[in-house]
């Protein structure tokens, strides 16, 4: 394990060690009911904290496969979450089963053999092509655009949004060999950070809400308060990163504003389908898209400056 | 062992988490009647009920299909500990009753794990019933029937499909219903097929 990022894991955990003490604090000072809701619900969120630190840590221990497996069982549990609320026909399986067994592992095999130009098209053409061909063959034309493109667009924000975070990994950049997984924690952190910064804000200071109907929780004073906050931490980070002080600001305002935009458009497709969350997986936190509705957006786009950027 | 590998292998690919609704657990002599739109139903049905009441709670199953087939056939009977029936009306004609082992089972004081629609359908809520349910309340009132619905299994996999696909499942079980006196047959086997579409409509 790189030295660093022991360092990094240390400072994590005292974190949240903060946390749970603040949490336990509060816990005992809640006397409303109100009151006593929202602090179970953060505690909830910081006991889910401590698991996912938990097996980030395991994963950065064990290296690049142990890496890629980890988000690969996130992309699975995230398709699994958006395909259950959509509603699919039997006309769709076929389809369905190629996107699980199929393009899933394939997306995170390519990353770990390297094959980074065939990684950023075998979804957007590949599987966009063939999956409505294997669905057509089954003679149901009903809602078919929309079928497809519920598919689809699963596929896209599931598994090939996600995969670009591991693929971080694949980039080669000049005096930054092998520290791709510095890159991976700073854009986790950051966009984890900016979403429990901007939830906290909020509760604090949050009066006019952003879009009430989409997601009541999002406030003005929470994003900016909370993103302000985030975009300074990932300047903190810059040590960590092939960044400037400034760069390293630059990329995690660009991470903050995508990880808020892809949280606001996953809520609306969930409220599109009916539900609060989008699944039950994690105490505190409903399904594992809950957890990662921000990475969706705030990956493929920080993988995409850091190419542009910084790789050779 | 085998038994471990097939609830882990579904619970990973579909999940099926029962949800204990209207009742719990219970050593006391159940049928369960359930809608069915496909073969995970029997197999996830059987995995939500704790496995300290497995040995004694039978699913039945149609022998034109699970009874074919070495390893299908040792499925069934080794591992789901189910009873076979014949559905095709041959044994009517053999002078065989299709629900005698049904009726031998409870006699014994096990537990049955019934669909009564009979077959497979494709849809959210269930068909309507076979007559079966309601010989098996009529002849052993004392049974508590207990209704459970088997949510987005058809979903997972289909009538016709070679594999499931991973889509969340649900196992809900609702409040016990006995058949009341004088209750017409008809009467009776639409307020069951409520009870699990009552049970859809939870969330």
């Amino acid at each position: 394990m790189d030295p660093t990022l022991v360092t990094l894991f240390i400072g994590l955990i005292t974190v949240l060690a903060a946390a749970t003490l603040i949490g336990q604090i509060l816990g005992r000072r809640a006397e409303s009911t109100e009151a006593r809701a929202t602090v179970d619900n953060l505690n909830a969120r910081i006991r889910a904290w401590w698991l996912m630190v938990a097996i980030f840590a395991v994963a950065f221990v064990f290296g690049k496969i142990v890496t890629l497996v980890l988000f690969a069982l996130t992309s699975f549990y995230c398709l699994r979450e958006f395909i259950s609320l959509t509603p699919t026909k039997p006309g769709d399986h076929t389809a369905l089963a190629f996107a699980f067994y199929v393009f899933l592992p394939l997306q995170y095999v390519l990353i770990g053999i390297d094959w980074q130009s065939l990684f950023s098209i075998a979804i957007p053409v590949y599987a966009f092509l063939l999956l409505p061909v294997l669905a057509v063959l089954r003679h149901d034309t009903d809602d078919f655009l929309s079928r497809t493109a519920k598919l689809q667009w699963a596929l896209l924000l599931t598994v090939y949004c996600i995969s670009h975070a591991p693929a971080l990994l694949l980039l080669k950049i000049p005096g930054f060999e092998n520290k791709g997984v510095l890159l991976l924690f700073f854009l986790v952190t950051v966009v984890q950070a900016s979403d429990v910064l901007q939830y906290i804000f909020g509760k604090l200071f949050g009066r006019h809400k952003i879009a009430p109907v989409v997601s009541p929780n999002k406030t003005w004073e929470g994003f900016v308060g909370g993103g302000l906050a985030a975009t300074l931490l990932g300047a903190g980070l810059f040590w960590i990163t092939p960044f400037t002080p400034l760069q390293a600001a630059g990329m995690a305002l660009a991470i903050v504003l995508a990880g808020f935009s892809g949280g606001l458009v996953l809520s609306a497709v969930k409220r599109s389908m009916g539900a609060k969350d989008w699944g039950r997986m994690i105490e505190g936190h409903g399904g594992a898209l809950d957890r990662m509705d921000s990475v969706t957006y705030a990956a493929p786009l920080f993988f995409h400056l850091v190419n542009y950027f910084f790789a050779a | 062992m085998i038994d471990h590998i097939l609830i882990g292998l579904a619970r990973f690919l579909v999940g099926g988490r029962p949800e204990w609704r209207g009742t719990q657990p219970s050593l006391r002599q159940r049928i369960y009647f359930a809608n069915h739109g496909s073969h995970l139903d029997t197999i996830l049905l059987w995995a939500a009920i704790p496995t300290r009441l497995r040995p004694t709670t039978h699913p039945v199953a149609a022998a034109d299909y699970w009874g074919k087939g070495r390893l299908r056939r040792s499925v069934a009977l080794d591992l789901l500990n189910a009873v076979l029936v014949d559905r095709s009306g041959g044994g009517a004609a053999s002078g065989q009753d299709p629900l005698a082992p049904l009726e031998e089972t409870l006699e014994r004081g096990h537990s049955l794990i019934i669909f009564p629609e009979g077959t497979r359908g494709g849809e959210k809520l269930p068909a309507a019933f076979k007559s079966g349910l309601f010989r098996l309340a009529t002849r052993f009132p004392q049974v508590e029937l207990v209704p459970v619905y088997l949510e987005n299994m058809s979903r997972a996999f289909p009538r016709g499909a070679f594999l499931p696909v991973p889509i969340s499942c649900h196992v809900r079980f609702g409040a016990p219903l006995y058949i009341e006196g004088g209750e017409t047959k008809e009467a009776f086997l639409e307020r069951a097929r409520e009870a699990i579409v009552a049970l859809a409509e939870v969330n």
